[in-house]
């Protein structure tokens, strides 16, 4: 059975992005035949993320549109041969975007991949409204600050009044991810703590990724940061909640950089 | 064109309608029962307005003059009569009311009642889930939250409003006029509290209750924000 999975958050900037791509590389490593959807029509951004960028020729808006095939649209992943990408369009916007469009794509990818996930856009209109419509199950994507909560809070109701299957009066499957987490600021109370997010958002929580250099190394060299260095700290954190979200009962952690010897002795932070 | 005329004539149509009229039995001495119509009338003036009322008046023997009289009396008192049953056709003058026959009994279900009922207490709302940012919750009567209220959220109620969690946004209780209306928290951080429009921002919350159990109620004017304990 197919699981469509959206991973959204209200904010921008937050991650959302970063974790369809570690989080859709992690599902494929472990055997999952995986698809991830940019729904960022006119700012796309997995393509970059994914290192597929010179290789987009029709997108999503092509196939919603009926000028592509879905076939055609579909980037297969260098490194994974079981990880694709369907890219936004650059050049349109959120309104070529359609409901009945959408919800073909999505019927036709369930009959071929196990997971398929959907990288929403910040904001709550048409664009991220579409991306979590067929959702089975949801990332909520939130940085340990006030904004970014209340946001996520925001979407948590969207996904309970605005999706099809809240429309038929069952509930979306929701799953709270906590990126840049930074554990000796929020020890020193210059972030929300774990508890404060899991208090005001009332959601299980999927996984913490700690505040890492890593990520931002990774997606310059266009890679999913579960690929680039699976021992980082950030990729053990994905590599942990996605086998979560596969079932599995794994210790919730926050991993820390492994620091090596030399640099313990040179006293460097080595993130 | 005059066949084209012809063939779409509209024949003259008629249909049969019933009714149901208040019928007034006028008791002698006629004063007398104009005086209780007065007593009714002062109680609920609008008593009569907009519903068809007849006369009946067999089991008085009137004269002209008097039932002249009598729906003159009650015109003055913006009761209009549609028709007279019980009398001789030719007691009525043509720009009295017409007589009736052929009326029946039938009961007067809601159109009896001497004074308004009292509206049936609103229905309470109860939400077992977090009310999330950007909701709008609303209800006549009380709701209570099994759950916190986010920040960015808001719960109108025409009652009380309960919340067994944290309140975060805003709450507005009693919107539909009832001062007695108050709001409960298990947590108080509340955006904006109101109740029958008045109301207190976050800032003017007293800091000392921020995160306690506390109730939020109306003493006239003022609102007062009390812990819980």
């Amino acid at each position: 059975m197919a699981k469509v999975l959206v991973v959204t958050s209200g904010k921008g900037g937050v991650g959302k992005t970063t974790s369809t791509a570690a989080l859709g590389a992690a599902l494929a490593q472990m055997g999952e035949k995986v698809v991830v959807i940019d729904f960022d029509v006119g700012l796309r951004n997995l393509d970059l993320v994914m290192g597929a960028e010179r290789r987009v020729v029709f997108d999503l808006i092509n196939v919603v549109q009926g000028v592509a095939k879905l076939s055609q649209a579909l980037i297969r992943d260098k490194r994974l041969e079981n990880l694709w990408l369907l890219p936004a369009s650059q050049t349109r916007d959120k309104d070529a975007l359609t409901d009945e469009g959408i919800g073909n794509i999505i019927a036709d990818l369930r009959t071929k991949f196990d997971w398929i996930l959907c990288d929403s856009p910040a904001g709550i209109e048409r664009g991220a409204l579409l991306a979590m419509r067929y959702a089975d199950e949801a990332v909520i994507v939130t940085n340990p600050e006030v904004s970014s909560v209340r946001d996520s809070d925001r979407i948590i109701g969207m996904l309970d009044s605005k999706t099809v299957k809240a429309e038929r009066g069952e509930r979306v499957e929701k799953h709270l991810l906590i990126t840049r987490y930074d554990s000796a600021r929020a020890s020193r109370g210059e972030m929300l703590s774990i508890d404060d997010i899991l208090e005001i958002l009332a959601t299980p929580l999927l996984g913490i990724i700690p505040e890492s250099q890593e990520v931002l190394l990774a997606s310059n060299v266009g890679s999913p940061v579960t690929l680039n260095n699976a021992a980082s700290a950030p990729a053990r954190a994905y590599t942990d909640a996605v086998r979560r979200l596969m079932g599995e009962t794994v210790t919730m952690t926050v991993p820390v950089e492994r620091k090596s010897l030399m640099n313990r002795l040179l006293g460097r932070r080595a993130a | 064109m005059d066949a084209i005329a012809k063939a779409t004539r509209q024949s003259f149509r008629m249909r049969g309608r019933s009714f149901v009229a208040l019928a007034l039995c006028p008791v002698v001495p006629i004063a007398g029962w104009l005086e209780e119509i007065d007593v009714t009338l002062a109680r609920s003036p609008g008593f009569f307005a907009g519903k068809p009322v007849t006369l009946d008046l067999s089991p008085l023997d009137l004269s002209q003059s008097a039932i002249a009289h009598l729906i003159k009396s009650l015109e003055q008192r913006n009761i209009r009569i549609l028709g007279i049953e019980g009398v001789d056709a030719a007691q009525l003058t043509t720009s009295m009311p017409p007589l009736l026959t052929g009326g029946r009994q039938c009961p007067l279900a809601q159109n009896e009642p001497k004074k308004p009922e009292p509206k049936p207490n609103p229905i309470s709302l109860l939400l077992d889930c977090p009310v999330r940012s950007g909701q709008s919750i609303f209800s006549e009567g009380d709701v209570t939250v099994l759950g916190s209220v986010a920040s960015g959220a808001e719960i109108v109620a025409g009652g009380s409003i309960h919340v067994y969690g944290a309140l975060r946004g805003r709450a507005m209780a009693g919107s539909s006029g009832n001062a007695t209306a108050r709001i409960f928290c298990q947590k108080i951080e509340a955006e904006l509290l109101a109740i029958n429009g008045y109301y207190q921002t976050a800032e003017e919350i007293d800091v000392a209750l921020r995160h306690r159990p506390a109730q939020a109620w109306l003493e006239g004017t003022t609102m007062k924000i009390t812990p819980l304990s």
